[in-house]
């Protein structure tokens, strides 16, 4: 199996991979699986949804799994349903992350729901990142929806980056924390020219003791629009946290919606907002080490969103 | 090397006009240590910020080597040999302190960064990861502030009360640093706004500002006699309750 080289960039850029990866992998492009491997532990096939079942084994140590998209068709329009199991005791990183490439002007759309199933004690890493590129006017879409159940004693962690070339995206997330189970949501996004985010997080912490984060960083530029809308249920004794910043800069708008409903009496919930533009004390700052007001401003983001 | 003629700077509110420095001629020349100070709100750190072109001087010149630098942006008078430490540092999410620290000066090897955290008292294992966001204390955020114009190695460094919440065995380090580093340096010169008592005695000159103006200026032998028991006091009392010493 050879890769080309625009799939191979592609490829990089979403999952750092410079080749196919060694383990466990599904390489999907254009609508279809072109690459499929399984490990002795994690365990790659055709689930009854017709997308993808991963099933990693209990007490796998350390183990990665690739499953990216590309999209280099226009016209495509996408659409998978792929089921994760991480078993009991487990510790794995799961790296997803859609592609495109779209040089025309017709539309190319990337739809998938991803659920996952953290089973007792297990630990997992689940980290998806959005790319578009190309020189036409073709929109490049992606409605990612992220279905996540952690439960008992498990920890997991969703980062999703999306930083550059998407022109819409609606991105719902949405989890279920059990007794003493952790989640924590780290979500990175930078949107230009007329492109629109719209990112909806919703965790519900079910189990005692169980605790849910989200945390987001943001920068709006040009003409762009985002909406964030980030709720905590806690139904137990739980932890919950909200935390959204985000730097808004020439005509971008940006709405943040952080939600707290708290259905016991022991559930400790807090949020925190804050939508502003680069403090002028930074860009000073950085001038007066000799860089430039562009400079300065890329720097200052190219942190922020580190 | 620096020459500041006629130098004023003025803000505008409401239709009234405020001067906030008022006519300053100074000579700033190489090898040489200033030391700056006067009551708070005398307009020191105005005029660091308008020589750093941070302000906008609303009348007069500012020469450097004998070239108008009035018109030149900030990163233009960086790049011409400028440097200012704040009095007040700002943040930055999501950069380390190694970061600001390469941005200050590119040509630093790591050996070099990591060395020059200890000179100002920093332990390189504890802070070149750090992030400038909000976990550092005022006067760690100081002592990276001085640290940064200390690499940048400038014609001209300004430092606006380095000595400001800074720890008194750090201090004098700082201090031992400043003086090894500029005075009698026949590339560059140093100034020190500051109202430290066992700082401003070193210094060669003595710059005293109140009210936007230059009130006395001269040798540290002629200045520092009138000032010591004058406004050096009148400055503790109004210090923000910082301990001088
Ligand atoms: N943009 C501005 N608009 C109005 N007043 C200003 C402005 N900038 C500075 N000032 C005023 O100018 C005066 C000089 O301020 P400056 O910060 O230069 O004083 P300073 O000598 O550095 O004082 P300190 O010892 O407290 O640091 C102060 O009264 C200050 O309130
Ligand atoms: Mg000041």
């Amino acid at each position: 199996m050879k890769l080309e080289e625009l799939d191979k960039n592609l490829l990089n850029t979403i999952s750092d991979i410079k080749d196919i990866p060694k383990g466990a992998v599904n390489i999907r492009k254009d609508g279809q699986a072109i690459y499929r491997q399984s490990s002795p532990n994690i365990e790659i096939k055709t689930g009854e949804t017709g997308g993808l079942l991963v099933e990693i084994k209990p007490g796998t140590k350390n183990e990665t799994v690739h499953v990216p998209v590309i999209l280099t068709q226009t016209g495509l329009n996408d659409v998978v349903y792929n089921q994760f199991i991480v078993g009991e005791n487990a510790d794995a990183t799961i790296v997803a992350g859609c592609g495109i490439h779209n040089d025309s002007h017709g539309r190319s759309r990337h739809e998938g729901l991803h659920e996952i199933l953290v089973k007792e004690g297990a630990r997992l890493k689940y980290v998806e990142k959005h790319y578009g590129e190309g020189s036409g006017t073709g929109q490049k879409v992606l409605y990612p929806t992220t279905k996540i159940t952690v439960m008992k004693n498990a920890v997991a962690e969703i980062e999703t980056v999306q930083i550059k070339g998407v022109d819409d995206t609606v991105r719902i997330t949405e989890a279920y924390i059990h007794e003493k189970g952790s989640l924590k949501v780290v979500e990175r996004l930078m949107t230009h020219g007329e492109q629109n985010a719209v990112s909806e997080i919703k965790i519900n912490i079910e189990g005692q003791g169980g605790s849910g984060q989200i945390l987001s960083r943001s920068v709006a530029k040009d003409n762009s629009t985002q909406v964030f809308k980030a709720a905590l249920v806690g139904k137990n004794e739980c932890l919950g946290h909200v935390e959204c910043d985000a730097i808004i800069m020439d005509k971008a708008t940006i709405k943040a919606v952080p939600e707290l409903m708290a259905e016991d009496s022991n559930a400790v919930l807090t949020h925190e907002a804050a939508i502003g533009k680069i403090a002028g004390e930074q860009l000073i700052k950085l001038m007066s080490l000799g860089l430039t007001e562009g400079q300065a401003v890329d720097t200052i983001l190219e942190g922020f969103l580190k | 090397m620096l020459h500041l003629e006629n130098l004023s700077f003025s803000v505008h509110n409401n239709g009234d006009s405020k001067q906030i420095i008022s006519d300053i001629n100074l000579d700033i020349k190489r090898g040489k240590l200033y030391g700056i100070t006067g009551p708070n709100g005398g307009g020191k750190t105005t005029l660091a910020k308008v020589i750093m072109g941070i302000l906008t001087h609303t009348a007069g010149h500012i020469y450097l080597d004998g070239e108008d630098i009035s018109d030149k942006n900030i990163t233009e008078r960086a790049n011409l040999g400028i440097a200012y430490a704040f009095q007040q540092p700002p943040r930055f999410k999501g950069l380390t302190v190694e970061d600001l620290v390469k941005i200050a000066q590119p040509k630093l090897s790591n050996l070099s960064v990591r060395k020059r955290m200890r000179d100002v008292g920093l332990c390189p294992e504890d802070y070149l990861d750090r992030d400038m966001g909000s976990g550092l204390s005022g006067g760690e955020m100081k002592r990276i502030e001085i640290l940064q114009v200390l690499a940048r190695n400038a014609k001209l460094a300004i430092f606006d009360e380095p000595e400001a919440g800074v720890d008194l065995w750090t201090i004098q380090r700082l201090v031992d640093i400043i003086v090894g580093k500029y005075q009698n340096n026949p590339e560059a010169a140093a100034v020190l706004i500051t109202h430290n008592r066992n700082i401003l005695p070193i210094c060669d000159e003595i710059v005293v500002i109140e009210e936007g103006r230059i009130k006395h200026h001269g040798h540290r032998d002629e200045i520092w006699p009138i000032i010591r028991d004058d406004i050096v006091c009148q400055v503790q009392d109004t210090c923000r309750g910082e301990e001088i010493i």
